[in-house]
């Protein structure tokens, strides 16, 4: 069986980041493995701008984005195997490489999970009614038309306000087709602020919050949708029920990690994230498997899965290294009160520790606390706490010395 | 006069309070940004709102029928119809480079049309 030192599964922003960085820290045998012929993953149809701006300091596209990193790829000769899938991952870091080269068995000495996430469907939400073409998600939408050159419609109601979605509702509208509202079953939007502005209010797009889509009508193509007004439970108000026509729906609910592998290699999942539980090094529940990027969590940006992959790189040269010692203890870090998820899991209260939370809805003037049972270890003041907004609090070994218990709150 | 707004150059989206006086245009004061971009904006986006614009256009040849394209710079967002209609009547042929100027100063603005991708020759 053919060994490595790393293996590294998907070549997206994640993926890619990681890679290189672990060549610039003197890793060299590095092999990173594609599904897709080109490399990039889902930034390839991501031809929006506003990629780059923490990594590069400038806005880039979604292309030009990965083409910095494939072209430092190529400056360190890093070995890439595209087109290729990790058809199986054994808990041993085993894996089955399966491309058109033929089917391999190969062993690394650490796994770095970057395999991205995909999108919640039609099915997932329950999304009544008839199933007839014309209902996409957001961002297969996005490939057909930025890359397969098809369009998708002409009469578009998206329902749910998350990124992919507002991104299309714009994109639709320049190709000439009519976007008629966006629906959200929350009282807030789930995307980014800017996106609400630039994608939908610049052009005259009603997003309707606290409404949903309960019945798709059409049996060869779409007809229209039923739509209706949520009360605060989230329960439809009767009467409230109205008909829209069109001729497409495009679904933006959600993202899903993708960890089909994770699982079958017997990592341990988090129920809310729905990516591994990992430790303060990155670390799954597997020694020296990895995780970094949307596999482990979706991040608002690709600029934050890019510096979580170089993260991973600096701990996974220091696991080869027999450095990364192992903690004398976990701590379990509690999601608190108002905390939707926090990351990493667990600490060791040995190193220093970037917490990268969510909060379950929108917030004004609140503090960000970070306790140990009564203590506070840190404590900081925020204007605006947004569910779309990945935050984060840093805190020292120093800070952490002697606890018993970590728990992130809002208050 | 007061407006709030929010920040579009960066997915901060920092929620901007902006006071001015149409009479006096030196007169802007911006709170809650979190970088000195966002007076610029808020700046801009009340005397002169701009906007960059991304879209594709065919290539024929290519390993992929569409090649990504941008705007380098903004441009007024009653222009971005226009600047569509024009990008829209290029006809390209494989290998595009990332980079290549397709069109210099787009519908009688400043901005060029800049491929974002490569994309390869494969006949």
């Amino acid at each position: 069986m053919i060994e490595r030192d790393v293996v590294i599964i998907g070549a997206g922003p994640a993926g890619l980041a990681c890679a290189v960085k672990l060549k610039e820290i003197g890793v060299s045998d590095v092999l990173l493995v594609e599904r897709e012929k080109k490399l990039g993953g889902i930034l390839n149809q991501c031809i929006h701008d506003g990629f780059g701006l923490h990594n590069f300091k400038e806005s880039l596209t979604g292309p030009e984005y990965i083409e910095r990193y494939v072209e430092r790829l190529k400056k360190f000769n890093i070995d890439v195997l595209s087109d290729t899938m990790v058809v199986n991952l054994f808990q041993d870091k085993s894996m089955i490489l399966s491309g058109p080269w033929g089917r391999e068995r190969i062993r690394a000495k650490a796994i770095v999970l970057a395999m991205g996430c995909r999108e919640r469907t039609a099915g997932a939400i329950g999304l009544a009614g008839s199933r007839p073409a014309g209902i996409y998600t957001a961002g297969v939408a996005q490939r057909l038309m930025n890359i397969d050159n098809y369009m998708v419609g002409n009469e578009v109601v998206i329902l749910g306000s998350g990124d992919v979605g507002l991104i299309m509702a714009r994109r639709l509208t320049l190709e000439g087709a009519r976007v008629l509202m966006v629906l959200e079953k929350l009282p807030y939007s789930s995307g980014l602020p800017r996106n609400i502005v630039q994608c939908l209010e610049d052009y005259g797009i009603p997003l309707y919050l606290k409404t949903t889509v309960t019945k798709v009508y059409g049996k060869a193509r779409v007809e229209g949708v039923e739509y209706v007004s949520l009360d605060d439970d989230g329960k439809p108000i009767p009467g409230s029920e109205r008909f829209v026509k069109c001729d497409t729906l495009l679904l933006s609910v959600g993202l899903i990690p993708e960890n089909e592998l994770s699982r079958e290699a017997g990592v341990e999942i988090h129920p809310i994230t729905g990516g591994p539980i990992v430790n303060d090094t990155y670390q799954t529940n597997i020694d020296g498997v990895f995780a970094a990027g949307n596999v482990l969590h979706v991040h608002d940006l690709a600029d934050w899965a890019s510096m979580e992959g170089e993260l991973v790189a600096e701990f996974a040269k220091r696991y080869l290294e027999g450095e990364l010692s192992k903690a004398k203890r976990w701590i379990d870090v509690k999601a608190g009160k108002g905390i939707r998820y926090v990351l990493p899991h667990k600490i060791s209260g040995e190193r220093d520790v970037n917490f990268l939370f969510r909060v379950d809805s929108p917030y004004k003037n609140r503090y960000i606390i970070v306790r140990d049972k009564d203590r506070v270890i840190k404590k900081r003041r925020v204007i605006n706490l947004h569910p779309a907004v990945m935050e984060n609090i840093n805190v020292k070994s120093e800070e952490m010395k002697g606890i018993e218990s970590l728990e992130v709150m809002v208050e | 006069m007061t407006k709030e707004m929010i920040c579009i150059l960066c997915p901060n989206g920092c929620n901007l309070v902006v006071y001015f006086d149409e009479k006096n245009p030196d007169g802007f004061k911006v709170e809650n940004a979190l970088c000195p971009k966002g007076k610029e904006y808020a700046q801009s986006e009340i005397l002169d709102p701009r906007r960059t614009i991304a879209t594709s256009v065919r290539v024929e040849d290519g390993e992929i029928p569409l090649v990504s394209v941008k705007i380098d710079r903004p441009i007024p967002k009653n222009k971005i119809f226009d600047v569509m209609r024009e990008i829209k009547k290029l006809k390209l042929k494989a290998p595009i480079r990332s980079g290549t100027i397709l069109i210099s100063k787009v519908a009688g603005t400043e901005a060029n049309v800049i491929a974002t991708k490569t994309v390869e020759r494969v006949k």
